[in-house]
């Protein structure tokens, strides 16, 4: 039986073998190579997914509102005649989503979203004894409400819990007002003002929101605000956040409503991840490059050594396809086995920042793991690399003359 | 001391097909070009199998381009060659390859072995190249050919290990690796002392004799030329001599 490239296998190894120093060389180049595209891909990856986490923590990934207020011309516009008009833009009044319960199931419906929470929210005032602070008075169902920013995973103190007359308070405004669990406080809008006992502090991941936040129930919200029935937002969670843009574009195209996703929300981040993934992706591809220059370098480098060599293959009876395959053969296993040190070179990496990168809390600065698949992913990209920088050098393998290689 | 002669016109007196058949055959280098070059006029030759040439001629006779083409390395610019009966001039390069592989086995004056591969490994190549495997037939045949040419003791060293004459005899045992046809030889013993010289040459009579194989030696030395059966002598491109050795 034919054992499948033996010749070719046997002589690409022997000849990786015999110039050993440069085969090491372009091993560890290779290597180096595929850790530091494994490594900053791992790296990147971890700080957006940290920053990301941070920023959506207390965030939805889509928000649903009522469309602005706006000033409707006295008079439509007629063909051949001037109109000067000067359109003063009206105040904007807290507005309730009309029909918002209707919408509910019909938002849940909808494919990849996660969680749907309808929430009445404006400007208020808390006070407690002399102190008084502004803030965001948020009126929730809690249940729905921690699909959304998984309010009880950031608990800090007491038990999360939105009963009538309860609150929940961000950290930063506990302290500010010196309220702690089972005190109570009194949340004032305009003329109408209510008492909350604080059932739970909660740290929402941002200094400012902590300080701003109050959470009750929808009902004494809608109260409070002086929007009896009504929600002022419908927040939504995806399965995968960056699904957000599209499905706020189609849930805009469909419903009378503003519709704004995350990325709308927070433009500056957007652009700064977006310019993070463009250089790493520039860093990745021109290490890549290297690495594909480097192998095809020693390729071109050995086919010109091992110019006799070939010559007498061919001569004795090797065909062009063969030694076209010797060669790429030897750019496979460079790029394989300068893969597979990269890649656990990559993990000793990610285990060193780890280890040693810490806050100045001494904590890690946020989490990093080179995950299975990209490895995977990594290796098999660096091995393509060394096999298709092997596919000029091959083709100059196979063009040789034997009878003028042999001559040398 | 002369070798006896092994082979005759027997084969062309009953009527076998010739192993080789030139007719008309020319070359030329730069065609077209003004500086174009024509290095073989028109050559016609057989040679029936189991036959042992000597090829001799002065320096740019043309002997290495017409070993070339014979040997399928190169083509000629114009005429007819038949290899085993097959007209080579329209095969294509895998055709050719395979057909070389097959019909001829090469020694080269500087021994061309592969230097990363033992004496062995050099001799299972062919194997190795046409099975993608060395199998234990070919495994034995290897070894019972460096047996043969003396190399028993040092088939697992490698070419920069043994000596000149050494080397030599493995390229030969290579070159009968797959019981070639037709074996080529070009200046064989052109790099070798005297005394390694006549050993080397007695060792390719040896193997002529034991393998039935046809040999064409190309060599400058009239002394081992009379050591064949028959001599083709080129000058300037053409064959001016071709028929029984003298004496």
């Amino acid at each position: 039986m034919v054992d499948l490239l033996g010749f070719e296998r046997r002589v690409a190894l022997r000849f990786l073998a015999e110039g050993r120093m440069q085969t090491l060389l372009i091993v560890v180049g290779v290597a180096a190579g595929v850790a530091v595209v494994a490594f900053i891909t791992a790296l990147i990856s971890g700080l957006q997914s940290s920053t990301l986490e941070k920023t959506l923590g207390a965030q939805a990934h889509v928000t649903l509102r009522a469309p602005d207020d706006t000033v409707a011309p006295a008079r439509a516009p007629e063909p051949g005649v001037a109109t000067l008009e000067q359109t003063q833009p009206r105040a904007q009044r807290s507005r309730t989503i009309v029909n918002w319960q209707a919408l509910l199931p019909l938002l849940e419906a909808t494919p990849k979203v996660a969680a749907v929470s309808p929430m009445v929210s404006g400007a208020a005032l808390a006070q407690r004894g002399e102190a008084s602070k502004a803030i965001a008075v948020a009126g929730v169902d809690l249940d729905r409400y921690d699909r959304i920013v998984g309010l009880r995973g950031k608990l800090v103190a007491g038990e999360a819990r939105l009963g009538p007359g309860e609150a929940v308070i961000g950290r930063e405004l506990a302290d500010d007002l010196g309220v702690r669990v089972g005190d109570r406080l009194v949340v004032v809008t305009g003329p109408t003002s209510d008492a909350f006992r604080v059932t739970a502090l909660v740290d929402l991941g941002v200094r400012e929101l902590n300080r701003r936040t109050v959470l009750v129930p929808l009902r004494a919200a809608q109260s409070l605000l002086a929007l009896p029935g009504g929600a002022t937002t419908i927040d939504l969670v995806l399965d995968d956040v960056w699904a957000a843009q599209a499905l706020a574009d189609e849930l805009a195209a469909r419903l009378p409503y503003e519709v704004e996703s995350w990325q709308q929300a927070n433009a500056q981040l957007v652009s700064a991840l977006d310019a993070q993934t463009v250089s790493t992706r520039l860093i990745r591809t021109v290490v890549l490059i290297v690495v594909v220059l480097g192998i095809a370098s020693v390729l071109v480098v050995s086919v010109v050594q091992k110019r006799r060599e070939i010559g007498i293959l061919r001569a004795m009876g090797a065909t062009r396809a063969q030694m076209q395959r010797v060669f790429l053969l030897q750019g496979l296993v460079v790029g394989g086995l300068g893969s597979v040190l990269g890649v656990l070179l990559a993990a000793g990496l990610v285990a060193a920042f780890v280890a040693f990168v810490r806050g100045s809390d001494g904590q890690p600065l946020f989490a990093i793991t080179l995950q299975p698949g990209l490895g995977l992913r990594v290796a098999a990209i660096a091995t393509l690399c060394g096999v298709l920088a092997a596919v000029a050098p091959a083709r100059r393998a196979a063009g040789l003359d034997p009878a003028e290689a042999i001559r040398m | 001391m002369r070798d006896g002669p092994v082979t005759d016109d027997r084969a062309r007196a009953v009527g076998a097909a010739p192993l080789i058949e030139l007719d008309g055959v020319r070359k030329s280098y730069n065609a077209g070009r003004p500086n174009e070059a024509e290095v073989l006029h028109g050559l016609s030759l057989r040679i029936d199998p189991g036959e042992f040439v000597a090829l001799i001629g002065p320096s740019g006779s043309g002997k290495s381009t017409l070993l070339n083409i014979l040997g399928l390395l190169e083509r000629s610019t114009a005429g007819r060659y038949r290899l085993l009966g097959e007209e080579t001039s329209g095969l294509d390069d895998d055709a050719t390859t395979r057909l070389r592989r097959r019909a001829i086995g090469f020694v080269f004056q500087f021994h061309h072995l592969l230097p990363a591969f033992s004496a062995l490994e050099n001799v299972t190549l062919p194997a190795l190249m046409r099975e993608g495997r060395v199998g234990s037939a070919a495994l034995r045949r290897a070894r019972d050919l460096l047996g043969a040419v003396g190399l028993g003791e040092a088939m697992h060293k490698r070419p920069g290990e043994l000596s000149g004459g050494m080397q030599q005899r493995v390229a030969i045992a290579r070159a009968l690796a797959l019981q070639p046809p037709l074996v080529l030889a070009d200046e064989p013993t052109g790099n070798l002392d005297r005394q390694a010289s006549d050993e080397v040459f007695a060792l390719l009579r040896r193997m002529h004799a034991e393998q039935r194989t046809t040999f064409l030696v190309v060599t400058h030395d009239p002394r081992l030329a009379e050591r064949c059966d028959r001599i083709v002598e080129l000058v300037d491109g053409r064959i001016e001599r071709d028929g029984p050795r003298s004496g």
